[in-house]
C-alpha cells in the first residue's frame, strides 16, 4: 500500500495510471474508503495546521480589522491599501520571508521552527491574517455606517463599539472565517517551504499532492485534492448546517401580527 | 432660567456640503421642541449636533445643565438579541451591572407595554414594536432630554399613535422632547414650540399656536401651506 515516500499506493497501480477524471474519482473514493492510516494522518496534520492558524490569525484579525472599521486616524488610507495588497500575498513569498525568519541565521532561528509543525502554522498565519483583518474590517465600516451611531448614542466607545458590531455581524464572520480556513488550507508554497514536506511529520494534503503531481501520478494527485476538497466540503457543510439553525432563531421572520397589536392592550402596559 | 441648550450661529458642515448654517436658538427643561422642514433641511443633523454625535464646525454650542440625554432613531438598530438585552444593553454601557440592567431593562419594557415579548428576538418585532423597544431602551436611561429623529416615519397608523402617546407620556413626566417630524398633525398635538429649517437655515423658531396661526416667514407659510393642502 506504500511507495518508498511513504505516499499510498493503491495509486500506482496500472488501474489508476490513466490520466483522466473517472480516474481520479476513483482513486480519491479507493482513498477515502481504505481507511489507509498514511492518509488520516496527513488529513489529521492538514486540519490541525489550518486550524491553528486560522486560531491564531482570527484571534488578532478580528480584533484588528474590527478596530480599524471604527478609527480614523492620519494614515489611515495608507494602511488599508497596504492591507488590501496583503490580500495578494503569495504563498511562497510569505514561505521564503517565514523560512529566512527561522532559519538558523534568522532572528527567529533560536527557536529551532524550522522544518515543524510550529514553523507551517506560523507561515499560514501570516498568509491568512490580512484576510480576516481586510475582510471584517470592511464589514464593520459597512455596520457601523449603517447603524454605529446609535451604540454610540447609547454610550459605547470606539472600541466597544466595534466589538458590538462584531458579534452583531457574527454570520458575516463566520463566512469570513470559512473563506479564511480555505485560503490556509488550500496554500502549498508556503509550508512546502517552511515544512519540508518530510513524510510523517510535515507532510499535508497539498503538499502531498505537489509531490505525486512531480512524480506524474497525476490521478492520484487528483484524487487526493478531492479528498481535501471532500474534508473541507465536510466542514463547511457542518458550519453551514450550525449557522442555519442558529439565524433560524437569531432571525426569524418578523411577526407581522404583532405590528397591529395595541400596546394598550399588552399586558404590563400602563393604563 | 439657565437653558439646556444654547446655540450660538452654529453651522456643521460634511465636507463641501453645510447642511447646518449659522443657527441660533435655545431649549428649556420642559419644552416639547418640533423641529419641520423638508428633506435635506437639516433637522436630523440639529438633533444629532444637541445630541453630541457631530460637533459644530462653527459657532458655540453650550450645555446649561448636564442633562442626561437619549436619542431615538428613525429606524432603529436591534442586535440580533433578545428584546430585554437589546434595552439592557444601553444600560451596560452607561455602566450598570448587567443582571441590575436587565431588571431595569425589565420595567422600562413594561413602561413600553412590552414586558410580555422581553424574551423575543428583537428583530421578529414589526416596526413599530421596535420602535417602542428603542423608546424603552431611551427611556431605561432616564433622560432629561429625548431626541426623536422622525420617530413615527415608517409607522402603521396604530404603532404611531402608540408611539406618540409614549411621548406625550414621556413629557407630561417631565422630560424635555425634541423631536424631527414630517407629520404635521402629530406637531400640533405633542409640541409646544416649532422650529422651522430650510437648507440648514433656521427660518421660525415659534410656540405652536403662533406658527400654525400666526403670521409667517414667507418660506415657512409656503412650506405650511403646501404641507396641508
Amino acid at each position: 500500500m506504500r511507495t518508498r515516500d511513504g505516499l499510498l499506493t493503491i495509486h500506482s497501480s496500472k488501474t489508476f495510471r490513466m490520466n483522466t477524471f473517472s480516474g481520479s474519482i476513483a482513486a480519491a473514493f479507493s482513498l477515502l474508503t481504505s481507511f489507509d492510516p498514511t492518509l488520516q494522518a496527513i488529513v489529521a496534520r492538514s486540519l490541525a495546521v489550518s486550524a491553528s492558524a486560522c486560531l491564531i490569525a482570527c484571534s488578532a484579525g478580528l480584533l484588528l480589522g474590527a478596530w480599524l472599521g471604527v478609527s480614523r486616524f492620519p494614515g489611515r488610507g495608507a494602511v488599508l491599501a497596504l492591507l488590501n495588497t496583503a490580500l495578494a500575498l503569495p504563498s511562497v513569498v510569505v514561505g521564503l520571508v517565514v523560512y529566512l525568519l527561522l532559519s538558523n541565521s534568522g532572528p527567529l532561528g533560536f527557536l529551532g521552527w524550522l522544518f515543524s509543525f510550529k514553523a507551517m502554522v506560523m507561515a499560514q498565519s501570516v498568509l491568512v491574517l490580512p484576510v480576516v483583518t481586510a475582510l471584517v474590517r470592511q464589514t464593520i465600516e459597512d455596520a457601523d455606517a449603517s447603524h454605529g451611531e446609535q451604540f454610540e448614542s447609547l454610550g459605547a466607545r470606539r472600541f466597544m463599539r466595534s466589538l458590538i458590531l462584531l458579534w452583531d455581524e457574527r454570520y458575516a464572520v463566520l463566512t469570513i472565517l470559512i473563506a479564511a480556513f480555505g485560503r490556509a488550507i488550500s496554500e502549498v508554497g508556503a509550508v512546502m517551504i517552511v515544512g519540508g514536506n518530510i513524510d510523517g511529520f510535515t507532510r499535508v494534503m497539498t503538499t502531498s499532492i505537489a509531490l505525486e503531481t512531480s512524480k506524474g501520478d497525476l490521478p492520484l494527485a487528483l484524487g487526493l485534492g478531492m479528498v481535501l476538497l471532500a474534508v473541507v466540503l465536510l466542514l463547511n457543510v457542518a458550519i453551514a448546517l450550525l449557522r442555519r439553525w442558529r439565524e433560524r432563531l437569531d432571525d426569524p421572520v418578523p411577526d407581522a401580527s404583532g405590528g397591529v397589536r395595541s400596546a394598550l392592550t399588552a399586558p404590563g402596559a400602563r393604563p | 432660567m439657565t437653558p439646556l441648550f444654547s446655540l450660538d450661529s452654529v453651522s456643521v458642515s460634511f465636507g463641501p456640503i453645510t447642511a447646518l448654517k449659522s443657527c441660533s436658538l435655545r431649549v428649556q427643561a420642559g419644552d416639547r421642541l418640533a423641529l419641520v422642514g423638508a428633506n435635506g433641511s437639516g433637522k436630523s443633523t440639529l438633533l444629532r449636533c444637541l445630541h453630541g454625535l457631530v460637533k459644530p464646525g462653527q459657532g458655540e454650542m453650550t450645555q446649561g445643565l448636564r442633562a442626561r440625554q437619549a436619542m431615538l432613531f428613525q429606524r432603529p438598530h436591534m442586535l440580533r438579541a433578545s428584546v430585554l438585552n437589546n434595552v439592557a444593553l444601553g444600560l451596560w454601557l452607561q455602566g450598570v451591572a448587567w443582571r441590575q440592567a436587565q431588571d431595569d431593562a425589565l420595567q422600562a419594557l413594561r413602561r413600553v407595554g412590552l414586558a410580555d415579548l422581553a424574551q423575543r428576538n428583537a428583530r421578529a418585532l414589526s416596526g413599530g414594536q421596535q420602535q417602542r423597544v428603542a423608546l424603552a431602551r431611551a427611556w431605561a436611561l432616564k433622560p432629561q432630554v429625548l431626541l426623536l429623529d422622525e420617530p413615527t416615519a415608517s409607522l402603521d397608523p396604530t404603532a404611531k399613535r402608540e408611539v406618540e402617546r409614549l411621548m406625550a407620556d414621556f413629557s407630561e413626566a417631565g422630560m424635555t422632547l425634541i423631536f424631527s417630524s414630517h407629520n404635521l398633525g402629530q406637531v400640533k398635538r405633542l409640541a409646544s414650540r416649532v422650529i422651522y429649517l430650510e437648507h440648514g437655515r433656521l427660518i421660525a423658531d415659534l410656540p405652536t399656536n403662533a406658527f400654525f396661526g400666526g403670521p409667517l416667514p414667507s418660506a415657512a407659510a409656503y412650506f405650511l401651506k403646501r404641507e396641508l393642502v
